[in-house]
């Protein structure tokens, strides 16, 4: 068994075991946690097949921040070792009943079909090439979506701030609809 | 060419007072809104009244026939080429006599209401109703096509029960009412069927076209025959069962005596003298198809009409309701006046039965509205309806008893009177018809003296009764109509009917046959006499005769019983045999049918509604599940 | 390209997890959970992109530089959904995904 054969086996067992348990554990930190392995061992997954600027990126967002940011979240809205209670269990069936026939089906379709692997040569993937990529436009260049990209990022930022910020003397405007 | 298009107005205008009575009426003063009526009737009377003079005295005859005369008719339902649903005004001999009969009783009732209903709550509604009557009657009399008279005639039925149940809150009116409506709506159900069966054999609805010699109804003789009689028989035969319903003839009759609740006005407008003859006009008006189509059915007529004239005449004789006694007179001169048009030919001196039922129509409208009227005005002093109560009031009443008087010397057939002059004629044509009915006949006219006089000599004569306060006379209002009808009743006996209105238009030679007058006279005089000895004094003579023959008297004051037998078979037969079954399924499987619907809809629409249930979650389900089984199918099921 | 091991492995292997997340999504009571659960799809989507890029076009990028995008977007939105949930939270005094259905019938 080849070196790469076994670090695969290892990356995937920790992925399909840690994302499960994050589904279906009840203590919510845990569920962070776990969560934060299954990233980790993404990002170990990205490694293995070369890219590893996106297997630094990886870490640094995923793993860096956006858990972080889950992290703190939980630690806002609820008590850090509250359980939760049971779901119902019709609600747990037949979504377990989608998700595993859904799976089946992929899994069939993927095993079905041949893909072809191209002829031509590899390219060495490098911070210049990728640099070099992101900037340039035309037929290999990724300028456009990079622009987009950030105009997304400011608009993200700005309702992030907008959204979350506590409702000031001025800003209160109560619902008065009827609650059920 | 006379120009008869005002005779519109005849129709019209009582149906603007109608509407005009019966939506502003409150608003106008009492005593306006009856005058406002009863000028709308003397404005139609007076029409009436020269329609009828140049109709008889200067339109032209065809073959010395009195033509039939259209002057209005617009087609209000097409329903193929020929056969169209009319409205129109239809002038002949009979439809103009009815005019005149109609116009004039319906005017001096409406001059007594004026004094009879006043101060009473709803005065407007009265007169709007009269005049809703007066516009039906008006309308079924003139009707051009038979369809257009069962419209009237159902609208007469209407506003009889209007009428009839004027105080909508005594119980016992309320029931009248309803007796009298469904009772001839029943009827009413075999003249639909009726009129369906000969339109549908001949083709048309129209009068004219139904009774010319030539028409489909009277050549086509062929044809379906069902138990020996022929379609058109079993439809005429139907026909005249509305005709039964409508002027009470047995077994349909129980709901003339009922109707005396009304107040006295009504029945003596619509109970005595117009709306109980609609039956007996209606088999004149289809007499040509009658006589020569089905002679089956005109036996029919004659023996029902006799039988209800004795029937009546014997209950008459033992009732204390002075209005209910003239109710069975009605009931037994309307089988005079059906055993006359039974026993009749077509033509000449073979229509003389026609002619006489037409007659004594003519003047048993007048004698037998002023006994009505006369009644009211009796009722009015006295305050009671009942002859137990009354006596001596000759001397209280003398305008009312001397009209009275007329009135019931005209009934009983006494000469110079009019009533003799009418019932000689019908005595003579079932004399030359049939020897049976005849002598039935014979003998109710004497009964009809008897209880008439009865009638007169207990109010009028008998014992002094003492009367809590004096009765007074009615005021002018009252007696006038009563002294206009009392001069119809005597000197309407001089009409030419044998030349005005005939069986086929042609008058032809009448005179009196004394072979049969003067039997007749002597039979009235027997009554007279008899009542005279048993009621113009105290006397115990009449309760030892009640008491000697005590089942005849039970059975004759109970009125035979019928109603019994009739709510025996409604209630124990009819209710719980057909009608609960009917409404348990009406109720449980047609209600049940739209409830089942409805209901699966609320339920239906209750899951639906659960795809709006703002979770999430639910959302996401329903997604992925479609996105895999969209997956399936394209991938793997889509050859 | 990595020899010895075939591309459908890797495919499996996203196969599960994005499954994984989706039972997650479907299931999970809480708002963060689900959130949680949201991201483990878009990381499986990930591995499949990167997947095929090395295996079938090694000549191009355009699978890295889609999950690059795609990783952006993901931290966008998670931080959107984070301000969300606290404003959430501050109406409502729960993040029980149940609780909050006001847009129902």
């Amino acid at each position: 068994m080849a070196s790469n054969q076994i670090m695969f086996i290892l990356f995937a067992a920790m992925i399909v075991i840690f994302s499960v348990l994050t589904v279906t554990t009840r203590r919510i930190l845990r569920a962070a946690v776990y969560l934060l392995f299954v990233l980790v061992s993404t990002s170990g997954i990205y490694f293995m097949l070369n890219y590893q600027f996106m297997a630094a990126v990886q870490l640094t967002l995923y793993a860096g921040g956006i858990v972080v940011l889950i992290i703190f979240s939980i630690l806002l809205t609820s008590h850090i070792s509250q359980k939760f209670e049971p779901e119902g269990w019709k609600k747990t069936v037949f979504s377990a009943i989608a998700s595993i026939a859904g799976a089946i089906l992929a899994i069939i379709t993927i095993l079905d079909f041949n893909f072809e692997a191209t002829t031509q040569a590899a390219v060495e993937v490098n911070m210049r090439l990728i640099g070099k990529s992101i900037l340039s436009y035309g037929y290999d260049g990724y300028v456009l979506p990079f622009e987009v990209i950030s105009v997304l990022l400011l608009a993200a930022m700005i309702a992030a701030i907008v959204v979350a910020k506590k409702a000031g003397p001025a800003n209160t405007k109560s619902p008065n609809y009827n609650k059920e | 060419m006379i120009n008869f298009g005002y005779t519109i107005w005849i129709l019209l205008l009582p149906f603007l007072m109608f509407l005009l009575l019966g939506l502003a009426g409150h608003k106008l003063k009492a005593k306006l809104s009856g005058l406002l009526g009863t000028a709308g009737l003397g404005i139609i009377t007076f029409l009436s009244y020269l329609t009828a003079y140049q109709y008889f005295f200067t339109s032209e005859k065809v073959d010395g026939a009195f033509q039939k005369i259209i002057s209005f008719n617009g087609v209000w339902l097409r329903l193929t080429e020929n056969l169209h649903i009319d409205i129109g005004i239809l002038l002949d001999p009979i439809s103009v006599m009815m005019l005149i009969v109609v116009s004039t009783v319906s005017f001096t009732v409406h001059i007594y209401s004026l004094g009879y209903m006043k101060g009473e709550k709803g005065f407007e509604r009265f007169f709007s109703f009269l005049s809703l009557f007066s516009f039906s009657m008006l309308g079924l009399v003139v009707a051009t096509n038979i369809f257009q008279m069962y419209i009237f005639w159902e609208l007469v039925g209407v506003s009889s029960y209007l009428l009839i149940g004027f105080y909508y809150t005594k119980p016992s009116a309320v029931r009248a009412s309803k007796k009298a409506f469904i009772v001839t709506r029943f009827a009413d159900m075999g003249f639909l069927i009726g009129i369906l069966i000969l339109s549908f054999n001949t083709k048309t609805f129209d009068f004219i076209t139904l009774t010319s010699l030539s028409g489909p109804a009277i050549t086509q003789t062929g044809g379906a025959a069902f138990m020996g009689l022929s379609v058109i028989t079993w439809s005429m035969i139907l026909i005249f069962m509305g005709g039964v319903g409508k002027s009470a003839m047995f077994p349909f009759h129980i709901w003339l005596p009922d109707a005396m609740e009304g107040p006295t006005p009504v029945s003596a407008l619509i109970h005595a003298a117009t709306m109980v003859v609609a039956g007996v006009y209606l088999v004149a008006r289809m007499f040509p198809v009658y006589a020569f189509s089905a002679p089956e059915a005109l036996d029919v007529v004659a023996y029902v009409g006799a039988f209800s004239s004795l029937f009546a005449a014997i209950i008459a004789c033992t009732q204390t309701d002075i209005k209910r006694v003239l109710a069975y007179s009605t009931m037994s001169q309307i089988g005079y006046m059906m055993l006359a048009l039974g026993v009749s030919g077509y033509g000449g001196h073979e229509g003389l039965g026609f002619m006489a039922s037409m007659f004594h129509l003519f003047t048993h409208a007048m004698f037998k509205a002023l006994l009505f009227l006369a009644a009211g005005a009796i009722i009015h002093a006295v305050h009671s309806n009942y002859m137990t109560d009354m006596g001596g009031l000759r001397k209280h009443l003398p305008i009312t008893h001397l009209t009275f008087l007329a009135a019931c010397l005209a009934i009983s057939g006494i000469p110079p009177f009019s009533g003799f002059f009418s019932k000689d004629e019908i005595l003579t044509a079932a004399l030359h018809h049939n020897k049976l009915l005849f002598a039935v006949e014979y003998a109710v006219a004497g009964i009809t003296a008897f209880y008439m006089f009865r009638l007169y000599f207990s109010i009028f004569w008998g014992r002094d009764t003492h009367y809590h306060h004096t009765p007074h006379e009615a005021p002018a209002t009252m007696t006038i109509p009563l002294i206009i009808l009392a001069l119809g009743a005597i000197f309407s006996g001089f009409l030419p009917f044998h030349e005005l209105v005939t069986s086929d238009g042609k008058g032809f030679e009448a005179h009196i046959e004394l072979s049969v007058a003067i039997p007749s006279v002597i039979i009235g005089l027997m009554g007279i006499g008899l009542a005279y000895l048993m009621y113009k004094k105290e006397s115990v003579i009449p309760d030892k005769l009640a008491a000697t023959f005590k089942y005849s008297y039970k059975w004759a004051y109970n009125k035979f019983y019928i109603d019994e037998v009739y709510l025996y078979v409604t209630k124990k037969i009819i209710f719980r045999y057909i009608s609960t079954p009917i409404a348990w399924f009406d109720r449980h499987i047609v209600d049940g049918t739209i409830n089942a619907i409805a209901f699966v809809t609320q339920l239906a629409s209750f899951r639906i509604r659960q795809f709006q249930s703002g979770q999430l979650q639910k959302y996401g389900f329903v997604f992925i599940t479609g996105a895999i089984t969209l997956a399936i199918i394209f991938i793997y099921l889509w050859k | 390209m990595i020899t010895g091991i075939p591309l459908q492995y890797f495919l499996i292997l996203a196969t599960l997890m994005f499954f994984a997340g989706v039972y997650g999504f479907l299931t999970r009571r809480n708002l963060i959970t689900i959130l949680m659960s949201v991201e483990l799809i878009l990381n499986s989507v990930n591995i499949n992109f990167m997947a095929f890029n090395s295996f079938l076009y090694p000549h191009k990028m355009e699978g890295m530089f889609f999950s690059l995008f795609v990783i952006a977007v993901a931290a966008s939105e998670a931080a959107v959904a984070i301000a969300i949930i606290i404003n959430i939270y501050r109406r409502f005094a729960t993040i029980n995904v149940e609780n909050v259905n006001e847009m129902k019938y």
